[in-house]
């Protein structure tokens, strides 16, 4: 062994020769890398320190800039960092530092080398162990090594100071209870005269500060002793985020330090100062008008600079503020809205926020059209980021900024045309909802809808099948509000809706069910009304359910009672036990609203005109395009063109041979036919409705169903079954899957020419009639993916135009804030309880902070109980909210007296009445606490006489003084700053 | 936490140092020093030096051929992060006389050693450059 060593030291090469070697690069990187590694996996293994510490220096290299893992070495960097050479140590600290975490097992070894190297008199190794600590710091090196760091808050040397200053927020996070010991001192630095130390306590109460600003309200008159006085720019910005957390929770500090921070933005040079001024008035005091106008002041200076950075601030600055002063926005729209053509894809970012927080009722539909335009000349990425923000505003609230939702559903429509829109789920989703929330918006929705399945093109674009999925959907499920239902059928069978994924394509032919039913039952309807008037037959055997829905939506639901005879009417519908859950509409289809409904039904399906010949060609249509998907190997496709083809054959008979059956036969074929269809008829007429999210909760469990039972004995019973199941299910499907492999190879071929097949007569066919929905003939005829290509991208100055006009708009629509008058009102959004719960479920959660909780104790001096021990927790607890009850007591009766400068009366108030309730006090302590907690809470009392100092005199009363034996309140800062 | 981690890459966005101030696995740190190198060293002089990523910002500063690019939370200040950027890249220059990437390539440990005294715990400690390299300096002359 050690003649190997020997030789490796010899020949071993160092870091230098490392780098250079990957610097040369004669083999590749990776090979190079892989072998070095092999090297120092020998080279670390030996006895002789030189080498193996060479070994872990090139391997600590190799992990940090090239990720070689480094986790077997653990150990030999422990043996490294115990050397008692710096040289060494040095090596292995650094590795140590790098490479440790909580899940190094090694890392139970090195709590004696810290606590050792923590105690050497060579400040280097402190430091050393100091950085070690405040990287790799644990829950166990917290505990164990808390005293150390203690001793090392008042190390004379400034260089261990400050280290030790900002290892203890690494020791709070992970011991708590450290803030017994170590808080003081920590404290007592912030009145030090040295810079770096200060900087370096500031540094780690900012930090603190951020996680739970209230626990640190006591200390604010050292932090505004540090905001007045300190000229160090890194210091004033961390007394700034201080204080703009506990203004928030203290509107008198608020009050006090609005001032002192104008004084910094008026006088600062420098821009990172005057940005956290800025920052902090613009979020933390923003009622204070007069600091506001100056900070937005000094705002539009970032604006009009050039340098980007501040641009990008200031935006960000203007979005802190929006939701509060939205003049100040308005102020600098120009700015704003100039910034959505910048060169930088962040600061156009910042802009279309801001201009989003712009919008209003009054302005969405203007802001969302400039929007739409500007999207369709941008690049992809910032065009969906624009469509996105449009569609997350307008969504916001249960759509709460829109008035008009018919023009909502044409911009839906007009985004899908947007060439680089892949927003496809989102818009899918909100076709859905405000289709179901809606019910003024359908008709316009459906009409809507209709254009985009029309359209053969956008089945070329995969982003946007989801949407025309919800198309698809709402056509099929609103079809009574559609112009041209036959167009419309053409349209959900068009050939190149095999381009779809399956699972759409069956709401596709789901939505071709629904709609050859309504025609059906137009139809049968329109036929019966004409008969009826012939041989005087009631229309009341006629169901009336869709018209009643549309008539009860034109009629206002004016005839909302609900006749006996139509009750009756439905008293031998199977659906009639759905039906008193059902829609309003179709209880009210009363005899009036039947004449009522027919009316208008022949009235809007006039031009329709289902006639015999018109229903037979759909017939025809369905049964020519579903009968190859009847075979798909999607079940979902296969199943339901079965259900489809299944229902034709059912009627067809009936409805489609007329000619060779009398007269009154024909009328009781019809009757048949129509009372299937008008069976279907009603299955579809149910009214959807959106589910709440929480409505599977409020279904209450039946009794004697046992949810959490144990399942544990299921496979006993299921034992039993599962042979003749088994063998059943083989016996019957055998025949049937053999019979699915013969012809699934016909099947495939068939399928494959088939539909081209067929679609071009079709399509030739569906191009004859309704030519002009398509889009240019080449276009659509051309490649297989014939999605309109995307714009050119835009010129700047055709941009800038854009951002004018933009401008101009705003101009006319942002500067008066009135209401303008809707010409029609807001339609009725449906909301459900879930809504709601969702959007209050956005409130804070009270934050139990272990760390927090220890704080307090210590700065309102209470006892010290160790907050892992749980038995005294509660006691601990009221002990807390005692003091600070202690405190508001204070408050309140300076507050009422009103005379700031006056002292001693409260006192003598306060200590008699804390006199009272002395004896209690000490009987608690007698009972609870060790001598340990005694001392300490001599220690925070003594920590508050200090902090107290300002208000001086009364340390005798504060000494005696006990906590006060009321009810909790929150903790108040103590006055002495106010 | 403050800062959360300090990185220089060079232009063709090789690591030339990692700094981390909270723990990240092998994988995460190659992931994130990819993303971030994608992101960052696409973006021109024109543009400016804050790009939002994942749940933190990045503020970064080109120096010749090399940026430095350090992730801090959210509310931290961005400006005073660019100063800190600055000052680094003076007291190396102080320390090793127009500094170059070469310099931090083979005085990694050093420049490691700068950052310990500028930063700890993620908290900006020291911002006086004789105050960083006198350490150093004082090593160099034990050893």
């Amino acid at each position: 062994m050690a003649g190997t060593s020997i030789m490796e030291t010899l020949f071993q090469r160092d870091l230098d020769d490392l780098i250079k070697g990957i610097r040369q690069q004669q083999i590749k990187e990776s090979l190079f890398i892989s072998k070095a590694i092999e090297e120092i996996r020998r080279e670390i293994k030996s006895t002789d320190l030189p080498t193996k510490s060479a070994a872990l220096q090139k391997l600590s290299y190799l992990s940090s800039l090239h990720g070689a893992d480094m986790s077997f070495a653990a150990f030999h960097a422990v043996e490294v960092m115990s050397s008692p050479q710096f040289f060494y140590k040095k090596i292995g600290y650094h590795a140590v530092t790098q490479s440790f975490n909580d899940d190094t097992p090694v890392i139970l070894l090195i709590t004696n080398q810290l606590r050792k190297d923590l105690n050497s008199s060579n400040q280097f190794e402190v430091s050393l162990a100091l950085e070690c600590l405040s990287r790799i710091g644990n829950v166990d090196l917290a505990r164990d090594l808390t005293p150390e760091v203690f001793t090392l808050l008042s190390s004379s040397k400034v260089f261990i100071k400050k280290k030790a200053i900002a290892v203890v927020l690494r020791v709070f996070e992970k011991y708590p209870d450290a803030v017994r010991v170590c808080f003081k001192r920590l404290v007592e630095n912030l009145e030090s005269s040295e810079p770096v130390i200060l900087s370096a306590v500031v540094g780690v109460f900012c930090e603190l500060c951020l996680k739970d600003p209230r626990s640190y309200l006591p200390l604010a008159p050292e932090f505004y002793k540090i905001l007045v006085d300190s000229k160090n720019n890194w210091l004033l910005i961390k007394v700034l985020k201080i204080f703009a957390k506990l203004a928030t929770l203290e509107p008198r500090l608020a009050k006090r330090v609005v001032e002192p921070i104008c004084e910094l933005m008026r006088r600062t040079e420098a821009k990172s100062l005057l940005f956290e001024c800025i920052r902090t008035v613009l979020s933390s005091l923003s009622e204070y008008e007069s600091a506001v106008k100056l900070a937005v002041v000094k705002v539009r200076e970032f604006l009009v600079d050039d340098d980007p950075n501040l641009k990008y601030l200031g935006l960000q600055a203007l979005s802190i503020i929006a939701p509060k002063h939205l003049w100040a926005v308005l102020e600098n729209k120009d700015f704003v809205i100039k910034s959505l053509s910048d060169g930088d894809y962040n600061i156009k970012l910042e802009s279309l926020r801001l201009l989003m927080s712009m919008v209003s009722e009054s302005n969405v539909a203007e802001i969302s059209r400039v929007l739409i335009n500007y999207a369709l000349k941008s690049d992809p990425e910032f065009c969906n980021q624009i469509l996105g923000s449009i569609l997350s505003t307008c969504c916001r609230n249960l759509y709460e900024v829109i008035v008009d939702f018919d023009w909502y559903a044409s911009l839906l429509g007009e985004m899908v045309r947007i060439p680089h829109c892949q927003k496809g789920e989102e818009i899918e989703h909100q076709i859905i909802d405000i289709a179901m929330r809606v019910k003024d918006v359908r008709p316009a929705l459906v009409h809507v809808c209709r254009n985009l399945l029309i359209d053969p093109a956008l089945l070329g674009n995969p982003f946007l099948h989801r949407i025309l999925s919800a198309a698809a959907w709402v056509s099929g499920e609103y079809v009574e509000f559609s112009r041209n239902p036959f167009e419309l059928m053409e349209a959900l069978l068009q050939p190149r809706t095999n381009l779809l994924l399956p699972s759409i394509r069956a709401v596709y032919v789901q939505s071709v069910f629904k709609v050859l039913i309504f025609c059906a039952h137009s139809y049968l309807l329109h036929k019966e009304n004409i008969s009826s008037v012939n041989t005087d037959n009631l229309a009341s055997e006629v169901p009336e359910s869709v018209f009643a829905r549309m008539s009860c939506e034109n009629s206002d639901f004016a005839t909302s009672e609900a006749p006996a005879s139509s009750e009756q009417h439905d008293s031998f519908n199977p659906r009639n036990i759905n039906q008193s859950f059902g829609d309003l509409s179709i209880e009210n289809g009363g005899d009036a609203t039947v004449s009522n409904g027919q009316a208008s039904t022949s009235a809007s399906l006039g031009r329709n005109s289902f006639t015999h010949e018109s229903i037979v060609n759909l017939f025809n249509i369905v049964e020519l395009a579903l009968g190859p998907l009847s075979r798909s190997h999607d079940v979902e496709i296969q199943e339901r063109a079965r259900n489809v083809l299944g229902f034709t054959d059912l009627i067809e008979q009936e409805i489609l041979n007329p000619v060779v059956q009398g007269e009154e036969n024909l009328a009781r074929a019809e009757t048949e036919a129509s009372r299937v269809v008008k069976l279907m008829c009603d299955a579809f007429s149910e009214e959807l409705g959106p589910v709440s999210t929480s409505a599977q909760d409020r279904v209450p469990v039946p009794d004697g169903l046992l949810l959490k039972e144990n399942l544990a004995d299921l496979e006993t019973i299921c034992g039993d079954i599962q042979l003749p199941l088994s063998s059943s299910f083989s016996l019957s499907s055998t025949p049937l899957g053999e019979a699915v492999d013969i012809s699934r190879t016909n099947l495939q071929s068939k399928d494959e020419t088939e539909p081209s097949h067929e679609s071009t007569s079709l399509l030739a066919e569906h191009r004859k009639r309704h030519g002009l929905y398509y889009l240019a003939s080449e276009k659509s005829e051309g490649a297989s993916n014939d999605y309109p290509p995307a714009n050119d991208p835009m010129s700047q100055d055709k941009l800038n135009d854009d951002a004018e006009d933009l401008l101009k708009l705003t101009e006319q629509s942002l500067a008066p804030k009135k209401k303008p008058n809707q010409a029609k009102p807001r339609p009725v959004v449906l909301k459900l309880d879930g809504d709601e719960i969702s959007i209050a479920a956005k409130k804070p959660e009270l934050k139990g902070d272990l760390l927090s909780g220890v704080v307090q104790d210590v700065l309102l001096g209470n006892d010290g109980v160790p907050s892992s021990s749980r038995s005294n927790r509660s006691e601990n607890l009221s002990g807390k909210s005692k003091g600070k009850e202690k405190l508001s007591t204070d408050l309140s009766l300076e507050t009422k007296e009103n005379v700031p400068g006056e002292k001693m009366p409260d006192h003598v108030n306060t200590s008699s009445r804390r006199s009272k309730h002395r004896s209690h006090g000490k009987e608690r302590r007698q009972k609870g606490q060790g001598k340990d907690g005694e001392e300490k809470e001599d220690n925070g009392q003594k920590e508050k006489r200090k902090s107290n100092h300002h208000r001086g005199k009364h340390k005798a009363h504060q000494r005696a003084d006990e906590p006060l034996n009321v009810v909790a309140q929150t903790p108040v800062i103590p006055d002495f700053l106010l | 936490m403050g800062i959360r981690f300090i990185l220089m890459v060079n232009k063709q966005g090789q690591t030339r140092l990692a700094q981390y101030y909270e723990w990240l696995t092998l994988e995460e740190r190659r992931a994130l020093e990819g993303e971030i190198v994608r992101k960052c060293l696409a973006r021109t002089e024109q543009q400016c030096s804050f790009v939002e990523h994942r749940n933190y910002k990045i503020v970064y500063r080109r120096y010749a051929s090399l940026f430095f690019l350090v992730g801090v939370d959210n509310d931290e200040n961005e400006l005073a992060i660019l100063e800190f950027i600055h000052l680094l890249v003076e007291t190396m220059d102080r320390h090793f006389g127009n500094v170059c990437e070469l310099d931090i390539m083979f005085h990694l440990e050093k420049a490691h050693f700068m950052l310990e005294e500028m930063v700890m715990n993620g908290c900006i400690v020291e911002t006086s450059k004789s105050n960083i390299l006198s350490p150093i300096q004082l090593m160099e002359k034990m050893s």
